[in-house]
C-alpha cells in the first residue's frame, strides 16, 4: 500500500541527486510519519544507507518517526503561559491522556506536544488542538476540550 | 622500462620562524607535520579528507583574517604561519573546555594524575566511573595529548554526563558514547571510506549523538565490522573489547594479512608473548590504513586458539598419539623413502610463504622425483593462469590495487568484492566517489549492485555469451580501439568471425539479461576510459572457466584497456599467497617462475641448481591426483595447509579417497577435517610465528615478520620440510632463515631476481623485478605485451556441464561470505565471526520458495546427484528464480558435497559455480 505511494513520489525524483530532504517531506505529507519501512525504501531509492537517511531526517525537527495521533495537542509553556499556569494545564492533559509530551495515546487519537510560544500571550495560558486555539485555559476546562474530540482515555 | 624520477615541485613557507619546503598541494597542517611541528587536532585523520570541525588546529597566518584552520587551508608559497601564540592557545583552551563539558575529564585535568594508580580511591573517581586512568584509552587518548599541549588545567563550565548505556551489540568492540566528543571521524570513515554508512550523526544540538537508524543493532544497520571506526576514534568511546583493559602493547610488528589476496599490511600488537590486536598499518600499501573484519578481528583468536596443534601426532590403531619431532620426522622420512616417484604427490597451500612453497615443490621434484605437486589455485585461478598466459603472456593482475580508485569505469564480474576482497571494494568505492561508472555482472544481488550504473543479472554459466554480447555491441557500434588492435594484437579476424554467433537476441535468451542493459554496459565500458575489469572465482570456477577468462582478455584488448594505468584485467586471488604459490612453481607443469618443465634447457638449469636428476614425466593436477589415489596409482600424499575434504567438489567422495592412502602426512595449524585422516600430523607455526614473504594478488611481494615464538611445539613449515628432506639424505635443504631460501629463489626465478628482504623492508615490490635497481613493475604489458602481441581467442557458447532438469530443477551457485574464510578452519574458531554468521544458509527466490512451501528460516534438504546437505533457507530476492545460492565455508552443510567435479578441459578446475539441485522441506 504505502509502497505505491512511495513509488509515485520516487518517480518525481528519478535521476536527481541530493533530493533526500524533499523526498522525506513529501513522504511525510502523504504518510503522516517516517516509519522504519519507509526510511528503508527511501534509502534504497537514494542509494544511501538507512542510517544516513535517518541521520538527515533526525536533524530536522519537522520529521516524525512514530505514527502521530488523529489530533495533535500543543500546550504552550512560553513565558506568559508559564507564569499563568501553563505547566499545570500540561500536567492535567498528561494525566487525562496518560501520555507524556512527545508521545501518542495507544489508540492513536491524540499526540501531545509542548511548545515554547504560540504568539498569543495576551490570552495565556493557551493550548491548541489541531488548528483550534483554546485560550485562558483553566484546569476544569481541559477534560471538556478533550471530550469534544472524542473519548479520552 | 625507463625510470623517470618525477620533479617534485615544492614551495617555501615559514612556520614559527622555521623555513619549511613541502610539496605543492599540501595543507598547512601537512606542511607543519612534515617538518615535525605539532598542531593539535581532534577531527583530523590521515585516512579522511579535511573536515575543519574541531577548530583545534587554528593558526595565525600573516595577511589572513581571523584564525584559519590548518587542516583545511592549502599551504601557499611565502606564507608566514604561527601555530603556538598565547592567543591561539587561549582560544584552543576555550574551545576544548566546551568539548569537555560533555566528556568525563577528571583524567585530563586532575592535578594528582601523576600520582594516580589503579585502585586508588579518590573522590573524583567515584563521581564518574569512566574518568581517570581507568579509561581504556589511557595513554593512547588524543584528547589527553591535546589537553597537555594547550595547557588546560581547569574546566570552569558545568559538566553533563550523558548517562548512556554502553552498547555491546558488536562482538568485537564496545561503544560508550559517554566518551564521544562528536569529532565525526567514525561517521566519516564509515560513510566516505568504507561506503557502509552504518553509523551517522543523529538528531542535533545537545541531543546530537553518533548512532544507527532507529537504534538498530550495528549488524542490522549494515555494519561490516571492519573496525575502521574503532581505529579512527580519538577517545575511549570505541574500543576493541578484547584489549579494553590491556593498555599499551609492548611492541608492534608490521606484517601481511593471511586471509585473502589483497595483502593488507597489518600491525600486530604484542604483549607478554601474545598477539593482542591486529590493526591496519596507516601508511600500508595497498590497503591505505584499512582492513576488513577478518584481518582486524579475526587473527588474535585463531593464533592463540586452544585447538592449535602443538605437538606432532602419529596415528596408532586409529587414534592419534603425541610424539616428539624426532620420532615424527624420522617416521615420515622413512615412509616417504618407499613412495618416491609417481606414487607420491604433494598438495601445498596458498596460505604458506613463498619460501615454503618453493621448498615444497623442490622437495617434490628433487627429493621425491615427481612433478605431482599442486595447490588450491587449481580450484580458483587455474583458468586465469591458462588463459592469460596464452592471451597476454603473463597470468596475474595487470594493474595495482591502488590504481583502481583512479579508473573511469570499473566492470566487476563474478566477484562479490565487498565480501571476498573488501579492501579492493574500497578502491572501487573511491573511484565511484570521484565520478567513475560501475558495471556489475553477477547472478545474485550483491552489495555492489547498490553503487552500480548497470547491473547485469545473468544466469550462472552464461558469462561467455554475456561478454561476447557486449563485444558484439562494441564492434557493431564502432567503439573498438582498432588502432590498438592493429598495433598490439593478433588473431583478431578469427575472433571477429566468432562474434557472429552472438547476436543480441541469442545472448538475451541464454543470459536472461535484457538487451538494452547489455548495450548500456558495453557502451559504458568502451567509452569511459581507462576502464578496468575486476573478476574472481565467479568467472573461473566453471567447466569453461578458461573460455570465460579468454572472453575477458578479448574485451580488454578490443577496447585497448590494457597496459595503461587504472585499466587492465584484474583477477582477484582468493588466498593470501595464491600468486606466490603459483610463482614458486607449485604447479605440476611449470618450475619456479612459470618455466616450462618440458623445456630441456629449463630442466637442465634446475637440475644444475638442485644438483640432482629431475623427472620429465608430467605431473598431475589436484583433481587428477585424487583420481590417481582412487585408482591406486598414488599411495602417499604430503598435505600442507590444505583441507580438500571441504574445498574439493564432490567432497564426500574426497574423504573416501583420502582414506585409501597408504601414508598421508598432514601439516597444518589445526586438525582440519582432512588432517584427521592422516597417519602423521605435523604442527605448523602460524604466519605470526615466522619470517617470510607472501605475494599478493597484484604481484606485490611483501614481508611477513615473526612477532611471537611458535605456539607450543609447533615449527615453521620451511623448517619441517627441510628436516624431512635432510633426514631422507637430500642436500640443498640447509637453510637457517627464510631469507636464505629467498636468495635461492631469486637466482632461479627471473621475475624475482631483484628482490631482497632488505628492499621489502618499507614497502613490497611488484614483480617482474629483474634486478636490484629495478623498482618493480606496477603495470604489466605497458607498451608491449609480455608475449609480444596480445592474442585474441575466438569463442563459442558452451553449456554448463550440468543443466537443471525435471529431477533437479534448480541451479546452485556458490560463493563466500564476508565473515568466513575458505573452509572455515580458521574463521569458525573466532567467536565473534561465528556470532555474526553462525551457520550456512541456502538463498532462494520467493517464487521458488512459495512453490516448495518453504518459509524463511525453514530447515531444508538441498540434494544434487552427488549428495545432500541440510541447511536453513533464506528467502530473498537477491537470487533469480530457479537459482539458489550457498556459501561453502560450513562443514556441517558443505556446499561442496553437492557441487559437480566435472573439469574444465584446459585448466582442470571443477565447475563449482553451476550444478543442478532440488530442494525439499525437511
Amino acid at each position: 500500500m504505502f509502497i505505491t505511494k512511495l513509488v509515485e513520489i520516487f518517480n518525481e525524483y528519478k535521476g536527481e541527486k541530493g533530493a533526500v530532504i524533499p523526498i522525506l517531506q513529501k513522504v511525510q505529507d502523504k504518510l503522516g510519519y517516517l516509519s522504519q519501512e519507509v526510511i528503508s525504501e527511501i534509502a534504497k531509492f537514494s542509494r544511501m544507507s538507512e542510517t544516513e537517511v535517518f541521520g538527515v531526517a533526525s536533524f530536522y525537527a519537522q520529521f516524525r518517526f512514530t505514527r502521530c495521533g488523529d489530533h495533535v495537542i500543543r500546550v504552550c509553556l512560553g513565558t506568559a503561559c508559564h507564569v499563568s499556569g501553563g505547566e499545570r494545564i500540561l500536567d492535567e492533559v498528561t494525566r487525562e491522556l496518560g501520555v507524556s509530551p512527545g508521545e501518542t495515546t495507544e489508540d492513536y487519537k491524540f499526540s501531545l506536544e509542548r511548545v515554547a510560544c504560540l504568539g498569543c500571550c495576551a490570552l495565556a495560558p493557551v493550548m491548541v488542538v489541531d488548528k483550534t486555539v483554546y485560550t485562558k485555559m483553566k484546569l476544569p476546562k481541559v477534560r471538556g476540550v478533550l471530550q469534544t474530540y472524542g473519548e479520552n482515555k | 622500462m625507463s625510470i623517470t624520477t618525477e620533479e617534485v615541485k615544492t614551495i617555501t613557507l615559514t612556520i614559527n620562524g622555521q623555513r619549511v619546503s613541502p610539496k605543492i598541494g599540501v595543507t598547512v597542517l601537512e606542511a607543519a607535520q612534515g617538518a615535525g611541528i605539532y598542531i593539535p587536532t581532534l577531527c583530523h585523520h590521515p585516512s579522511l579528507p579535511p573536515y575543519g570541525g574541531c577548530r583545534m588546529c587554528i593558526v595565525e597566518i600573516e595577511g589572513m583574517r581571523g584564525f584559519p584552520t590548518a587542516c583545511t587551508t592549502p599551504a601557499e608559497d611565502k606564507m608566514v604561519i604561527k601555530t603556538d601564540t598565547s592567543q591561539l592557545q587561549e582560544l584552543r583552551r576555550n574551545i576544548l573546555e566546551l568539548i569537555l563539558t560533555e566528556h568525563p575529564h577528571t583524567c585530563l585535568i586532575c592535578d594528582r594524575k601523576e600520582q594516580c594508580k589503579p585502585y586508588h580511591i579518590c573522590i573524583q573517581k567515584v563521581a564518574v566511573t569512566t574518568g581517570c586512568i581507568m579509561c581504556p584509552k589511557n595513554g593512547r587518548c588524543e584528547l589527553q595529548k591535546v589537553v597537555d599541549y594547550v595547557g588546560l588545567k581547569e574546566v570552569s563550565l558545568p559538566y553533563t554526563y550523558r548517562e548512556l548505556p554502553i552498547l555491546r551489540d558488536s562482538p568485537f568492540f564496545d561503544r560508550d558514547y559517554n566518551l564521544c566528543i562528536l569529532c565525526g571521524r567514525c561517521v566519516r570513515v564509515c560513510q566516505e571510506v568504507r561506503g557502509a554508512g552504518a553509523i551517522a550523526f543523529t538528531y542535533r544540538g545537545s541531543k546530537a549523538l553518533v548512532g544507527t537508524a532507529f537504534d538498530y543493532t550495528l549488524q542490522d544497520a549494515g555494519c561490516q565490522f571492519c573496525g575502521a571506526c574503532v581505529d579512527t576514534c580519538p577517545t575511549g568511546a570505541l574500543v576493541e573489547r578484547s584489549i579494553k583493559w590491556e593498555g599499551k602493547p609492548e611492541y608492534i610488528v608490521t606484517t601481511t594479512c593471511p586471509y585473502c589476496g589483497v595483502g593488507c599490511q597489518l600491525n600486530l600488537e604484542v604483549k607478554k608473548g601474545r598477539i593482542i590486536s591486529s590493526v591496519p598499518a596507516l601508511d600500508g600499501i595497498p590497503n591505505r590504513g584499512q582492513a576488513c573484519v577478518k584481518g582486524r578481528f579475526g587473527i588474535t583468536e585463531f593464533v592463540h586458539h586452544p585447538q592449535r596443534l602443538t605437538t606432532p601426532l602419529i596415528k596408532q590403531d586409529g587414534r592419534f598419539v603425541e610424539a616428539s619431532w624426532g620420532e615424527a620426522l624420522n617416521l615420515v622420512a622413512e615412509k616417504l623413502q618407499r613412495y618416491k616417484g609417481e606414487q607420491f604427490a604433494l598438495i601445498s597451500s596458498a596460505k604458506i610463504t613463498n619460501e615454503e612453497n618453493y621448498l615444497a615443490q623442490k622437495f617434490t621434484r628433487a627429493v621425491m622425483g615427481t612433478n605431482n605437486v599442486d595447490h588450491c589455485a587449481r580450484l580458483c585461478h587455474a583458468p586465469s593462469i591458462a588463459a592469460l598466459e596464452q592471451a597476454f603472456g603473463s597470468a596475474a593482475m595487470t594493474n595495482p590495487i591502488t590504481e583502481i580508485g583512479d579508473t573511469a569505469c570499473a566492470f566487476v564480474i563474478g566477484s562479490n568484492t565487498t565480501s571476498g576482497h573488501p579492501v579492493i571494494a574500497l578502491e572501487v568505492k573511491r573511484a565511484i566517489s570521484k565520478g567513475a561508472r560501475l558495471i556489475v555482472a553477477n547472478p545474485r544481488e550483491i552489495k555492489m549492485c547498490q553503487w552500480a550504473d548497470v547491473w547485469l543479472q545473468h544466469l550462472p554459466g552464461s558469462d561467455v555469451a554475456l561478454l561476447m554480447g557486449m563485444m558484439r555491441v562494441i564492434m557493431d557500434e564502432g567503439l573498438a580501439d582498432l588502432a590498438f588492435i592493429e598495433g598490439h594484437c593478433e588473431n583478431f579476424d578469427a575472433f571477429r568471425e566468432s562474434l557472429k554467433d552472438f547476436d543480441l537476441d541469442f545472448v538475451e535468451k541464454v543470459t536472461s539479461v535484457h538487451k538494452a542493459n547489455i548495450e548500456k554496459a558495453a557502451r559504458l565500458y568502451a567509452t569511459q576510459k581507462p576502464a578496468t575489469i575486476i573478476y574472481a572465482a565467479g568467472i573461473t570456477q566453471h567447466v569453461h572457466g578458461t573460455d570465460n577468462v579468454f572472453a575477458i582478455a578479448n574485451l580488454a584488448m578490443l577496447t585497448g584497456n590494457i597496459g595503461k594505468p587504472s585499466s587492465g584485467v584484474n583477477p582477484l586471488g582468493g588466498q593470501n599467497n595464491l600468486q606466490g604459490a603459483c610463482d614458486m612453481g607449485v604447479l605440476p607443469n611449470v618450475y619456479t617462475g612459470y618455466q616450462d618443465f618440458d623445456n630441456l634447457d629449463v630442466q637442465k638449469k634446475f637440475e644444475a641448481a638442485w644438483g640432482t636428476k629431475l623427472s620429465s614425466v608430467p605431473g598431475l593436477t589436484l583433481p587428477e591426483m585424487l583420481d590417481a589415489v582412487y585408482k591406486g596409482d598414488i599411495k602417499s600424499i604430503y598435505l600442507i595447509g590444505e583441507n580438500p575434504v571441504l574445498s574439493e567438489a564432490d567432497a564426500s567422495h574426497v574423504e573416501e579417497i583420502l582414506k585409501k592412502l597408504e601414508f598421508l602426512v598432514a601439516q597444518d595449524i589445526f586438525l582440519s577435517e582432512s588432517a584427521q585422516l592422516a597417519h602423521v600430523v605435523l604442527p605448523a607455526a602460524s604466519f605470526t610465528e615466522k619470517d617470510g614473504t607472501f605475494t599478493n594478488t597484484e604481484r606485490r611481494v611483501q614481508r611477513i615478520r615473526k612477532a611471537i615464538e611458535p605456539i607450543g611445539n609447533s615449527k615453521p613449515d620451511w623448517w619441517i620440510i627441510c628436516e624431512i628432506a635432510k633426514r631422507m639424505g637430500a642436500s640443498g635443504f640447509d637453510f637457517g632463515h627464510p631469507s636464505e631460501i629467498m636468495q635461492e629463489i631469486t637466482r632461479l626465478d627471473p621475475h624475482y631476481s631483484g628482490i631482497t628482504y632488505q628492499r621489502l623492508e618499507k614497502v613490497g615490490l611488484q614483480w617482474p623485478c629483474p634486478d636490484e635497481e629495478n623498482p618493480g613493475t606496477p603495470v604489466l604489458h605497458a607498451g608491449t605485451f609480455v608475449r609480444g602481441k596480445g592474442r585474441f581467442t575466438p569463442l563459442g557458447y558452451k553449456l554448463p556441464a550440468e543443466l537443471p532438469d525435471k529431477d533437479y530443477p534448480l541451479i546452485l551457485t556458490t560463493g563466500r561470505s564476508l565473515y568466513h574464510y575458505h573452509t572455515g578452519t580458521i574463521t569458525r574458531k573466532v567467536l565473534g565471526l561465528n556470532a555474526l554468521e553462525p551457520e550456512g544458509v541456502v538463498e532462494i527466490n520467493p517464487a521458488d520458495a512459495r512453490q516448495l512451501n518453504i518459509d524463511d528460516g525453514d530447515l531444508v534438504k538441498v540434494i544434487s546427484r552427488r549428495g545432500q546437505v541440510t541447511t536453513r533457507a533464506k528467502v530473498t530476492n537477491a537470487c533469480l528464480p530457479a537459482v539458489v545460492y550457498m556459501n561453502f565455508h560450513f562443514a556441517e552443510s558443505s556446499a561442496n558435497i553437492l557441487t559437480n567435479p566435472a573439469l574444465d578441459p584446459v585448466s582442470k578446475i571443477p565447475g563449482f559455480k553451476v550444478c543442478a539441485v532440488r530442494i525439499e522441506k525437511e
